[in-house]
């Protein structure tokens, strides 16, 4: 087909709803259909939301049972107690979204572009691990970083870990207990989370972009920056979501892998509610740590410039 | 040197395998792990092999107790967010009504928000009307946090259908009962499936919500955390191997016939 020629009709898109006068029987369906998950999600997911923000601001105890009192105070004191866990939180979360990012795109793009027949045994082998609790896999990393095994020999002869027990991340001889192993777990746990959008996305480029790239004498160097990386962006946004969003409010990894001083946001969340039982401040926590992440989402999916993820 | 060479060109194939073989590497250490015999409490180091919890894989305390509720609350959450998820997602794409937006943020927010946000506000509200925490709680959680994953799923397969199909069915005399039995169905078939696996999985798997919401009973990834703590038994890598195996072989059958078809079809 030469350019000049004018493009063809284009077909009448067939998910295009048929409109019909339908009767007033007709026209409740959808809320038919709607209303039982509809009301499961406001019951049990919205509701529940506005208890935690009246929660977040009573006041009482235990035996004499909490009231509103609209005490703000607490969010300061519990902002001005635990900040820290929120920085390492944010920090650990964003380091495994990008750990997960830059080993996640070559194993998404070989699947796509590379794999050819072995591409549906890859892609089993990316899914396998999910077949295995994810606690029973994350327990396996205490093996693997043990004290004096074969990882920490390799390291330390190499000497990475003089470097990055000089940067605070491991310690000299050691990688257990350390911010490296609960990175390392979280980069882990979601990596099937990156991979899978990544190469949903690489998977519908036309093939043939690549060939006009270099028929155009485009190194493949630049082909990538300029044809398949750009057209992949919707798989970098929703995986690195995926990833950030669940990695944030974790605390299997810190709990597990890392030591008291690796702790996350979600484990203070988890031991004032479950332990300590101080209801307002636990909520206002898991109140902060929902409005953080629902900014940075929001923030994140405008500068992107993909709003349609669902 | 042709070896650099080499390497240049397949850059991305070895980085891509390396990555492979990080994300499979505990995988095999749990399989290598469920033929340990370890002297202590912990399996974590290795000592001799054994076939010791292979033979008794129940042989720990609550171990399969814990392991049977896990299906059966993964049973019920599917099949109730499947059901719910997938009259969501086919009054979204087939008909109008008011409130959209409101209706689809509320489907996406579970998916943008960190579980234990999840979890504790549920636990708010358990607490606040009394609820007896126990199985129909985490019952109810697991259904709130499996639907959207089951709307999205059947959504997109829905879309992709031909209406015209449907119309076709119409056109020749099909009830409106017959032609969602016989045409629509079938089709989404493969979305409500795959939407429904999602679900058990997400189910079986899940901790935090589970830990928040259970009060004192034990699903299987609960009875791992705490034995976490207090000393892991070889038996939870017999378990942890013996899903894998499952799993696979389930998966790899599915494509032997798959494929067995394909071939059937055009001879």
């Amino acid at each position: 087909m030469s350019l000049t020629e004018a493009p063809p009709a284009p077909p009448a898109d067939p998910r295009e709803p048929v409109l019909r006068k339908p009767s007033t029987r007709k026209r409740l369906v959808p809320y038919w259909l709607l209303l039982p998950g509809i009301l499961w999600l406001v019951v049990f997911f919205a509701l529940p939301l506005v208890y935690q923000a009246s929660t977040s601001v009573q006041t009482g105890s235990l035996e004499q049972g909490f009231e509103v009192t609209w005490h703000f105070q607490t969010y300061v004191d519990a902002l001005r107690e635990y900040y820290p866990q929120f920085i390492r939180s944010l920090l650990y979360a964003g380091t495994a979204t990008i750990l997960c990012l830059l080993l996640g795109y070559p194993l998404a793009y070989l699947i796509a572009f590379k794999a050819g027949r072995w591409r549906n045994l890859v892609l089993v082998l990316v899914i396998a691990p999910f077949f295995t609790s994810f606690l029973i896999r994350t327990l396996a990393w205490k093996t693997i970083l043990a004290d004096g095994g074969a990882v920490v020999d390799v390291l330390n002869t190499l000497h990475v870990l003089d470097v990055t027990s000089w940067l605070g991340w491991t310690e000299s001889n050691r990688v257990l207990a350390t911010p490296m192993a609960v990175v390392c777990g979280l980069t882990y746990n979601f990596l099937p989370f990156m991979i899978l959008p990544l190469y949903t996305s690489l998977e519908r480029i036309d093939g043939r972009l690549h060939e006009a790239a270099g028929d155009l004498y485009a190194t493949p160097a630049t082909t990538f920056r300029k044809v398949t990386f750009p057209l992949s962006m919707p798989g970098v946004v929703s995986g690195t979501l995926l990833t950030f969003i669940p990695a944030s409010g974790d605390y299997v990894n810190a709990e597990l892998l890392g030591s008291t001083d690796t702790k996350m946001v979600g484990s203070v969340i988890q031991s004032q509610f479950l332990r300590v039982l101080d209801y307002p401040t636990a909520a206002a926590l898991s109140f902060i740590l929902m409005a953080i992440v629902l900014l940075a989402v929001t923030f994140y999916i405008r500068r992107s410039g993909t709003e349609d993820l669902v | 040197m042709p070896v650099l060479r080499w390497i240049r060109r397949n850059l991305v194939v070895i980085a891509g395998l390396l990555t492979l073989a990080y994300m499979i590497l505990p995988n095999i250490v749990v399989m290598v792990f469920s033929f340990n015999k370890p002297n202590g409490r912990f399996n974590y180091a290795w000592q001799r092999f054994s076939l010791d919890a292979w033979k008794d894989p129940c042989g720990v305390a609550d171990l399969c107790g814990s392991l049977s509720l896990s299906l059966q609350i993964a049973f019920w959450a599917t099949l109730g967010a499947t059901a719910l998820g997938t009259m969501i997602a086919f009054a979204l794409v087939r008909y109008r009504f008011r409130a959209r937006g409101a209706i689809n943020s509320l489907i996406f927010l579970p998916m943008a928000m960190p579980e234990v946000v999840m979890a504790a506000s549920l636990l708010t509200l358990f607490l606040n009307m009394g609820a007896q925490l126990g199985f129909w709680t985490v019952l109810i959680a697991h259904i709130m946090f499996c639907l959207s994953f089951v709307v999205t799923a059947v959504k997109a397969r829905v879309m992709s259908m031909d209406p015209r199909l449907e119309e076709a069915a119409r056109d020749l005399y099909a009830g409106p009962v017959q032609t969602f039995l016989r045409v629509t169905l079938p089709i989404a078939a493969p979305g409500i499936a795959a939407g429904a696996m999602l679900a058990f999985a997400l189910s079986f798997d899940d901790f935090i919500i589970t830990n928040f919401n259970a009060g004192s009973t034990v699903t299987f990834p609960m009875f791992v955390w705490g034995s976490a703590q207090r000393g892991t038994p070889v038996q939870i890598n017999v378990i942890g191997t013996a899903m894998f195996i499952i799993a696979i072989s389930v998966v790899l059958v599915g494509q032997v016939i798959a494929s067995r078809r394909k071939n059937n079809a055009r001879p």
